[in-house]
């Protein structure tokens, strides 16, 4: 069995490797990297811009160049976080806690040379996991009809809605509307249009495109014109030599980065828990672990160790459940599973038989991204320095004029421009009220499929409810979900620390 | 502890979740709901509408009573992205302006047009920027555009229209 996977991986690499495929991979581990350096430009809105630049392209390249965005910003997102105290990507936020307390004292050429070793050693387990599990999970996914469909994506959508960021009502609303918005178009059970108030333009319903670039960029610059403070660098002037860890300060983060590792990858097994979720555990547990904890917040190599390895191990786990299942973990996933859809890839345990070009070439462009990140940032980290005084003035107007073209582009409709810029009011004014906009792509995803399995399982059982409970693949996700639900109520009532408020203290 | 302000917001995003709920709730009774043995296209809208009015209220009573756990974190995550907050009518104006704009021109003068208006346009909405640098920068992105996207991409929009 293994060795027909060597065997696969091999035929991955002679993919990945072709010049044309490796081209892209560049590009979007370059782009990602760019990005995440950026301060006031977010993973989801640059997967969104280039996201319809793609539908020209073969989908082997235009997968391993979207995923090589997700993957690459995790890099830049470091340095930000570390030399200027700017996490432009939230599961970089821990990482602030004491990368910029190291540069301060000069250390932030070791803080960074700790990170990419950290980042090299989680992403490398993270990627072997994914090797060795997509493929049985997805051998079990064979026997599941549309009752264990069903009841395994309200878990996904259960998790990642309560368990993401802020508060778990709100998330559940978010989802709810988003599956609302997804419910728009032509039903296709009936054939009747639902939502689209009489204009044949809505009748496909709103593009993914739309959603995306609605509420992660216009919403987004409504918010942050003309109130992004100016970035600081005055402590970021560095050089290669300043990146190389003494073998003690190694040493001080080998175990951190194995515990880090491990806590990431067990995180991504779990729907809904991303790489912001894992990096916070990562680094309350070191603190607990370690015989020093007040040197926590003032500088510790292993509290910069720890979070970024379990980042870089739960961004790449994460792609499980996305490629095996079809049911992505939080919203840079679905990004991902609308881009498969969009280029007639269905996500799902089929994929990995149906399409082995693009699941292991994949997994090949995943080694050979992260090797290029690494060769990229060491001798690059002058550059990304200054590319950070990039001005917001000039960054949000070129961000909106590609918003408007690749809008249009995805399927030539000036309507869909209109739709965008609804949606991006609509999503300012939920960001106000504090609703996080993630959950709500996860909705709109998976919310016409649920409908789909939903209606067709109850078809199968003729209207019995009962079908959910009675298959015991399916009894068991349901319970899951219930204990997720369950836990979620407790901890509520009782106050006691859940992630969210351990999230809570850390940051605070 | 949650103060009187962020009492009243909590009101105010159960009340608009309440409103979408039961607005799409009534759109959905208006198409044939069916019964579990056979669900109609009305059936899955009107119980997720429901669900979502029942959400607005239960986020408007929690809080009401002051049970949002979220603002420590959202006070880390705000501060994270290095916003002061506050609503800025400039640049509204300018994004709604800018993105109207491609629209229209987009449709009646074509791509290069669309391009400098939507990116000069959008570029007076910042402050720091003058008349000046945002028209040079609007006609920089105007060549890259036609360059790339038209025809290195081949976006389906015509550089000039009806001339």
């Amino acid at each position: 069995m293994e060795w027909i996977s060597l065997v696969d991986l091999a035929h991955g690499f002679g993919i990945a490797l072709q010049p044309h495929n490796l081209l892209f991979c560049f590009i979007g581990v370059l782009v990602g990297n760019l990005v995440g350096v950026l301060p006031g430009m977010g993973v989801l809105s640059a997967v969104s811009i280039l996201l319809p630049l793609t539908f020209g392209m073969a989908p082997v390249p235009a997968i391993l160049m979207i995923a090589g965005i997700f993957y690459g910003a995790q890099y830049g997102g470091a340095i930000c976080s570390i030399l200027l105290n700017l996490p432009s990507h939230p599961p970089h936020a821990v990482t602030c806690l004491d990368g910029y307390p190291l540069t301060q004292q000069g250390k932030g050429g070791v803080a960074l040379g700790i990170t990419m070793m950290a980042a090299m050693f989680g992403a490398a387990f993270g990627i072997v996991q994914m090797m060795v599990l997509a493929p049985y999970i997805a051998k079990i996914a064979f026997s599941f009809q549309a009752a264990e469909v069903c009841s395994l994506m309200l878990l996904g959508l259960l998790a990642g809605s309560t368990l993401a960021k802020g508060s778990a009502l709100k998330g559940l609303a978010m989802t709810s509307l988003g599956m609302l918005l997804g419910l728009v178009g032509t039903d296709t059970a009936s054939g009747i249009e639902r939502y689209t108030f009489g204009r044949f333009e809505l009748a496909d319903g709103i593009e993914l495109v739309a959603l995306a670039l609605g509420v992660f960029g216009i919403a987004d610059f409504l918010r942050s014109v003309n109130n992004v403070a100016p970035v600081n660098t005055t402590y970021a002037k560095l050089r290669l030599r300043d990146m190389r860890p003494s073998k003690a300060e190694v040493k001080e983060a080998a175990l951190p980065i194995l515990r880090g590792t491990i806590v990431g990858s067990l995180c991504s097994l779990i729907p809904g828990t991303g790489p912001v979720i894992a990096s916070f555990i990562a680094y309350a547990t070191e603190k607990k672990m370690s015989r020093h904890p007040e040197k926590f917040g003032h500088g510790a190599i292993a509290g910069v160790a720890a979070p970024e390895a379990s980042t870089h191990s739960s961004i790449q786990g994460d792609f499980v459940p996305t490629m095996s299942l079809g049911i992505p973990g939080d919203a840079a996933m679905a990004l991902l599973l609308g881009a498969l859809i969009i280029h007639n890839i269905t996500p799902g345990p089929r994929l990995i038989v149906e399409h082995p070009d693009v699941f292991w070439g994949l997994i090949a462009s995943f080694w050979i991204g992260n090797l290029i990140l690494v060769f990229l940032n060491l001798p690059m980290i002058g550059v990304w320095v200054r590319l950070l005084t990039v001005p917001y003035r000039y960054l949000y107007p070129a961000a909106l004029f590609f918003i408007c073209i690749g809008v249009f582009a995805t399927r030539n409709s000036l309507f869909d421009v209109a739709v965008t810029l609804a949606i991006g009011v609509l999503g300012y004014l939920l960001l106000l009220l504090r609703f996080e906009p993630a959950p709500m792509l996860l909705g709109f995803v998976l919310g016409p499929r649920f409908e789909d399995n939903f209606r067709r399982a109850l078809d199968i059982s003729h209207g019995d409810l009962a079908v959910f409970v009675q298959r015991p693949i399916s009894a068991c996700f349901l319970a899951v979900s219930a204990i997720l639900l369950g836990l979620q109520i407790v901890a509520r009532l009782r106050k006691t620390a859940t992630p969210l408020d351990l999230r809570a203290t850390v940051v605070d | 502890m949650p103060n009187r302000l962020q009492r009243q917001r909590e009101c105010y995003a159960g009340a608009l979740m309440t409103f979408i709920g039961v607005l799409a709730g009534y759109v959905a009774t208006t198409y044939d709901i069916g019964s579990l043995r056979s669900m109609g296209p009305g059936f899955f809208p009107l119980v997720l509408s429901v669900l979502i009015a029942a959400l607005g209220i239960a986020i408007a009573v929690a809080g009401a009573r002051g049970a949002d756990t979220a603002t420590a974190m959202h006070r880390g995550a705000a501060a994270a992205h290095g916003r002061r907050g506050g609503f800025d009518l400039r640049g509204w104006v300018a994004i709604f302006v800018a993105v109207i704009a491609f629209i229209v021109l987009a449709w009646f003068a074509g791509m290069a047009p669309a391009t400098f208006a939507c990116v000069f346009i959008a570029a007076l909405g910042d402050r720091q920027n003058t008349f000046r640098s945002a028209a040079l920068f609007a006609l920089g992105l105007t060549v890259f555009a036609v360059v790339v996207l038209a025809w290195a991409l081949h976006v389906q929009m015509p550089i000039f229209k009806g001339l």
